[in-house]
């Protein structure tokens, strides 16, 4: 089997008295989308936070491409190939379309430090980040204002963003959420062809969507993961049925 | 709707033009007061920086301001007193030289940027800008208790600092020396918004979570803009010093952050000129309203209230509307 590209090991974070993440080990291999589901309040988000390097964990530990991110900051870890699409679209708003996804590939060019030279003029920046909006479709609206887009196309542009760092890792919050039948359709197809690049871990509770994309699915309930396994696996779970899609999924 | 180049260029037009007539006509007062509006602007572009890009309200800009115009008052008052400033462990004269004092305005108040952000920026909001005024008020008090250099009652420079090549005591000359500088920061200002640094910077104003997530520092980004802040405001500082020959704890109070700041929000934060027009106005209505009462404030006061109510953007965002994306 080849090494996973991320991994968590007993990862556990407590709020007082509540633990909301139990021992959590997880991985994400070359290659796949592995999708992370459960009910509100699961731990989901928390989770993320850990691996995205917002939530300093209590105890336990991260590896991306085998080494310990464990004490590395956000930006330390997006700089080592994570690129994360945030849950609520977090987007400069004022800016256009195009300027959001060169601040991606400025980031990944590790370049903010020139005051003088135009963003807009440097050819290299900018045909990293027209070809990463043209693979979500957005490439008509580069000059547009974000604000102007629609929720959709936000979404849209948020995996632009991640598509700029050239990442290797995905770790997606929610990218479907408050999408309608079509846009998610859209997305899935989009994310559908990105585990070729880098493989994705995919927080998501669209469940057509999961069970069209997903390679393994773990479910998290009450901080701890209930099962890991195959779409058909996890269908069959008669605890992950109680615990969460119901007796009727 | 103008758009917002025509109206810079029509601003910038009646900045030389409107002084150039006051000097042939003979109105040499005219002048200084245009002098002093361009002044204040470089303070307020200077502000804008951190205020206006970075989205840090500081409510200490006051302390760049006053070491800006302490650099020329301390420089100056040994060279006219003809002391050394320092004889060991090397010899520091006085000088009476703009561009040396520009130069050790610039330096000495963006360490002092350096220090204050990187204390300030572990905070935000509120905290950012209780923290920015307490440490002007320190420098404040400071230069109050400081009796080498006037103490309380400041310090007063006899002739105005010479520049290669200009008379600086006439009016016209020392405009358009100020105007030239004003210009340069501008310039300086419009490169920076349209560079990866401002692209940066922007992001980190609206999204610090982004930034950090495509792996960039946030609040080394902006440390970098306060620091610039910090030094265009100390440069217009001496320049400050200069018009009035004389420098005192004045120019460290809150009230001069406060009223740098009110330049912006008068004029449009984020705004390139929004600072040069908020200033204008202001010194215009100190000017006229100050004639009729001491309490023209009053009238400032609903200035604010209305643009702070009715337009969101200042008075350039109220003829402009909303910037373009890309222009």
């Amino acid at each position: 089997m080849t090494d996973p590209v991320l991994e968590t090991r007993a990862l556990t974070k407590r709020f007082g008295a509540l633990t909301v993440s139990d021992g959590i080990t997880l991985d994400l291999r070359p290659g796949e989308i592995h999708a992370l589901i459960g009910p509100n309040g699961a731990g989901k988000s928390t989770l993320i936070g850990q691996i995205c390097g917002t939530i300093p964990p209590d105890a336990g530990s991260i590896r991306l491409n085998g080494r310990d991110v464990t004490r590395l900051g956000t930006a330390a870890r997006a700089r080592a190939g994570l690129a994360r699409t945030f849950q609520i679209s977090a987007l400069a708003m004022e800016d256009s379309v195009l300027q959001n996804a060169l601040l991606g590939a400025l980031g990944a060019a590790g370049s903010p430090w020139r005051f003088l030279a135009s963003a807009l003029g440097d050819g290299a920046l900018r045909a990293r980040a027209e070809a990463a909006l043209e693979r979500v479709g957005l490439g008509d609206l580069a000059t547009a204002r974000t604000s102007e887009l629609s929720h959709g196309q936000r979404r849209e542009l948020e995996v632009a963003v991640a598509l700029t760092l050239a990442p290797r890792a995905f770790v997606m919050d929610e990218p479907m959420a408050g999408l309608g039948a079509e846009g998610s359709l859209r997305m899935t197809r989009l994310l559908d062809g990105l585990r070729a690049e880098a493989p994705i871990l995919l927080v998501e509770h669209d469940m057509d969507a999961v069970f069209a994309l997903a390679d393994r699915i773990s479910v998290l309930v009450e901080g701890r993961i209930a099962a890991t396994g195959s779409v058909a696996d996890i269908r069959a779970n008669p605890e992950v049925r109680a615990a969460y899609l119901g007796d009727d999924a | 709707m103008i758009r917002e180049p025509y109206l810079n260029a029509v601003l910038l037009v009646l900045l030389v033009a409107v002084p150039l007539w006051a000097h042939l006509s003979g109105e040499p007062y005219t002048v200084t007061l245009a002098t002093r509006a361009v002044v204040l602007a470089l303070a307020a572009v200077g502000l804008n920086v951190a205020l206006g890009l970075g989205g840090m309200v500081s409510l200490g800009h006051a302390a760049f301001f006053g070491i800006g115009g302490y650099a020329m008052g301390i420089l100056a008052s040994h060279a006219q007193a003809y002391e050394t400033l320092m004889d060991w462990p090397l010899v520091i004269e006085g000088t009476r030289s703009m561009p040396v004092i520009w130069l050790v305005a610039l330096v000495a108040s963006g360490l002092a940027a350096l220090v204050i952000g990187l204390l300030s920026l572990r905070t935000s909001g509120v905290y950012f800008i209780m923290i920015t005024l307490a440490f002007g008020q320190m420098f404040y008090f400071f230069a109050i208790s400081w009796p080498a250099y006037g103490g309380e009652d400041g310090l007063s420079i006899y002739v105005r600092n010479g520049f290669p090549g200009l008379n600086t005591l006439v009016p016209i000359q020392f405009y358009g020396l100020c105007l030239g500088v004003l210009c340069l920061a501008l310039l300086l200002v419009a490169r920076i918004a349209r560079a990866p640094f401002g692209l940066a910077l922007g992001a980190a104003r609206q999204v610090p979570g982004r930034v950090a997530a495509v792996g960039l520092d946030p609040t080394r980004l902006k440390l970098a803009a306060f620091v610039l802040s910090g030094a265009l405001t100390g440069l217009a500082g001496a320049l400050f010093a200069d018009l009035n020959r004389f420098v005192s704890p004045t120019m460290l109070s809150w009230q001069t952050s406060g009223e740098i700041m009110v330049f912006i929000i008068i004029g449009g934060a984020g705004r390139l000129f929004g600072p040069v027009l908020g200033a204008v106005v202001f010194v215009m209505l100190e000017h006229l309203l100050g004639g009729i009462s001491d309490y023209w404030h009053v009238f400032l006061g609903v200035l604010l209230l209305l643009v702070v109510l009715f337009a969101r953007g200042g008075l350039i965002g109220l003829l402009c509307g909303r910037g373009a994306v890309h222009d």
